[in-house]
């Protein structure tokens, strides 16, 4: 778990450097701070369990085991990323991996994972689904609708609660009458937990626990984790709604350091070894890098390439006059 | 052959499929018990139970979200939305997810669903007579399909449900108890293949071009026109609006050289509108006169029967553009 964070946080590093460079365009959404929530509640689980994430979802990818080539390679729009170049930093989605992606409308993906969850109970199979959100996406009706489902319908579905304080440049008190989000689970009558998104034990632990709930088929399970991110909602972000005492009293929470001294004071990992980590880490890093500027872009000739699963007659789309002599002939 | 109503083509095909594949499974508000809006899943709770006629709340775009993710997972879902006013609710499932996962996550899975939906009017009101399938239409990753006859109801149907991408289905309210010939076991189940127009009515003066409701109002108009004008209609039934079967209508302006479009949905922005801008791309040529379209005029549907009548695209207005040609 350790690594994995680190993970993240160099691959996170390395991303916002390469969107100074104009090598990343569009949003970048970094989860510099939250690593300890993905991490711990995705190693809590078993690996073929599925995942949904929202759009701030590099995080999720790595702690899912995507490689990071691949990851960095998309958010270069290079044709060896994951979605080939046609997701970008929002969308990285590994479906081998049972890695269902970054969904971008906020919310959205609610509904979609109790969908999930559905077709698991339906077909009898054991895998549970964790369903990645923030404070901000309970606003959303969306929202709504995907836990009444789930609960209506007994769904194994973890909903994970990033509150983080803040939807994009709202704070929590401009977006919801509740500061705790568990509460609204309540309404739906979902058994729910809050826990320390600084410190991946506690999230660990209370996925842990939610996640077999779901299993022993007792219905879905609502993790709110405490966390923060460190740096903007995004690299366009000039922080102009939060004060820069409280990104300091949240960056003493650091839940890497806070894990490595955990690790070395149960005797679980040395000082050196944790460095050691971090040396390999910051390799492998740079060689993703390297490989996704060194990657070729898509082939122009595959842009409309996967628009249909069952291909349609080229003839069927609208063309336009400049295109119609490479129809008709 | 045997005659059923359109309502009964939706219904069998539904039935058969279930029967066939067990992953199909039917969601949607008050499609148990009460039989849904329109009776269509009448009586299919009691053959296939809960677990696969799926009862839900009033959340059209957790419905949508819903059996996005149940298709992720495995199943075939075809979800009812009750009027496709409502639909406008789950949008974003259908034009943000749903069309979009198979292409944006670069081809590692597609979404095999059906959305069920309703067009149609009858003294309604404003919010619940609109004509939306130019919206649908007009998104990359979605199929769309509006069926006039109880053939086509029951053969695209089973079409939709067996295609690996998402499709959205607009049934027509007042088409529901008309009645017509489908093919009986000895001809197959009848599958009706997506993106093909058709031929209904063979013409040399003029092509009409209807889907659903207005089909029928097309091949009414190319009576009173042969008989009161004498003027030859042959009329296309596109079935299917995305992927649209360009060169069946094209074929058919090459023989005709006139060509008028019909359908229900307001003149700006509907589906109409991109088609004729589609057609005097590919055929601009071969017309002898300016493409004509009946459709709905800007104004949203009243509720007074006289007023409706005064706005809901009709044969006579289809006559009336014939007329304007010659």
């Amino acid at each position: 778990m350790y690594r994995r964070m680190v993970q993240i946080r160099h691959f996170e590093e390395h991303a916002a450097e390469a969107y100074a460079q104009a090598k990343v365009g569009g949003f970048l959404h970094l989860y510099i701070g939250e690593e300890a929530v993905a991490v711990g509640a995705i190693a809590a689980v078993r690996e073929e369990d599925h995942v949904l994430g929202h759009y701030r979802d590099h995080g999720y990818a790595l702690a899912k085991g995507c490689d990071p080539k691949a990851c960095m390679a998309e958010l270069f729009g290079r044709e060896t990323g994951l979605c080939h170049g046609r997701g970008g930093s929002m969308h990285l989605a590994e479906a081998a991996r049972h890695y269902w992606g970054g969904y971008a409308i906020v919310g959205s993906h609610i509904p979609i994972g109790a969908g999930m969850a559905y077709a698991m109970q339906y077909l009898e199979q054991p895998e549970v689904v964790l369903d990645f959100f923030g404070d901000g996406a309970t606003g959303n009706g969306i929202f709504h609708e995907g836990l009444n489902m789930a609960a209506l319908w007994n769904l194994p579905v973890v909903f994970i609660c990033e509150n983080n304080l803040y939807g994009m440049g709202a704070t929590l008190a401009e977006e919801s009458p509740v500061r705790d989000m568990i509460i609204k689970a309540e309404g739906y009558t979902m058994p729910s937990v809050q826990c320390d998104g600084m410190d991946v034990l506690s999230v660990y632990e209370a996925v842990q626990k939610a996640a077999a709930h779901c299993r022993s088929g007792q219905g879905p399970y609502f993790v709110e984790a405490l966390t923060y991110r460190f740096r903007g909602h995004s690299m366009a972000d000039p922080e102009l709604y939060r004060d820069k005492d409280e990104v300091t009293r949240w960056k003493a929470l650091d839940p890497i350091p806070k894990f490595g001294e955990f690790c070395v004071e149960h005797r679980i990992s040395s000082e050196q070894e944790l460095a050691q980590v971090k040396e390999e880490v910051e390799a492998e890093m740079l060689e993703a890098v390297r490989f996704a500027d060194q990657s070729p872009w898509p082939d122009p000739a595959t842009v409309d390439q996967w628009i249909y699963a069952k291909p349609i007659d080229p003839e069927a789309i609208a063309t336009g006059p400049d295109q119609l002599s490479s129809v008709e002939g | 052959m045997a005659e059923i109503s359109y309502r009964q083509a939706v219904r069998d095909a539904m039935r058969e499929e279930m029967m066939r594949d067990p992953r199909v499974i039917l969601m949607g508000e008050s499609i148990t018990g009460y039989g849904g809006s329109y009776a269509v899943t009448k009586g299919l709770i009691d053959e296939f139970g809960p677990k696969r006629v799926m009862e839900t709340p009033i959340a059209e775009a957790g419905i949508v979200g819903f059996a996005v993710g149940a298709a992720m997972g495995g199943l075939i879902p075809v979800a009812e939305l009750m009027t496709v006013n409502f639909a406008l609710l789950a949008l974003d499932q259908v034009v943000n997810s749903a069309a979009k996962f198979h292409y944006m996550f670069g081809g590692q899975w597609s979404v095999p669903m059906v959305v069920r939906t309703v067009s149609g009017f009858g003294q309604l009101g404003p919010t619940h007579s609109q004509s939306f399938e130019g919206w649908f239409a007009s998104v990359p990753g979605l199929k769309v399909v509006m069926p006039a006859t109880p053939a086509d109801a029951k053969g695209l149907l089973l079409a939709a449900i067996r295609d690996p991408d998402p499709v959205i289905f607009i049934e027509h309210s007042l088409l529901y108890s008309t009645r017509g010939e489908v093919p009986g076991p000895a001809l197959g189940d009848g599958e009706v293949p997506i993106g093909q127009a058709k031929v209904v009515r063979e013409g040399s003066d003029v092509t009409l071009v209807g889907y659903s409701r207005m089909l029928l109002q097309a091949l009414h108009a190319a009576e009173v026109l042969e008989r009161e004008d004498g003027i030859s209609c042959e009329v296309v039934d596109l079935r299917t609006l995305r992927p649209l079967d360009y060169p069946t209508v094209v074929n058919s302006v090459r023989r005709t050289h006139r060509l008028v479009l019909c359908g229900e949905d307001w003149r700006t922005g509907g589906f109409g509108a991109s088609l004729l801008s589609e057609m005097q791309d590919r055929c601009f040529d071969d017309l002898d006169a300016p493409i004509q379209r009946v459709a709905m005029r800007d104004i949203p549907l009243p509720y007074s029967r006289e007023l409706e009548r005064l706005l809901i695209p009709s044969s006579e207005d289809i006559v009336t553009a014939v007329r304007r040609l010659s």
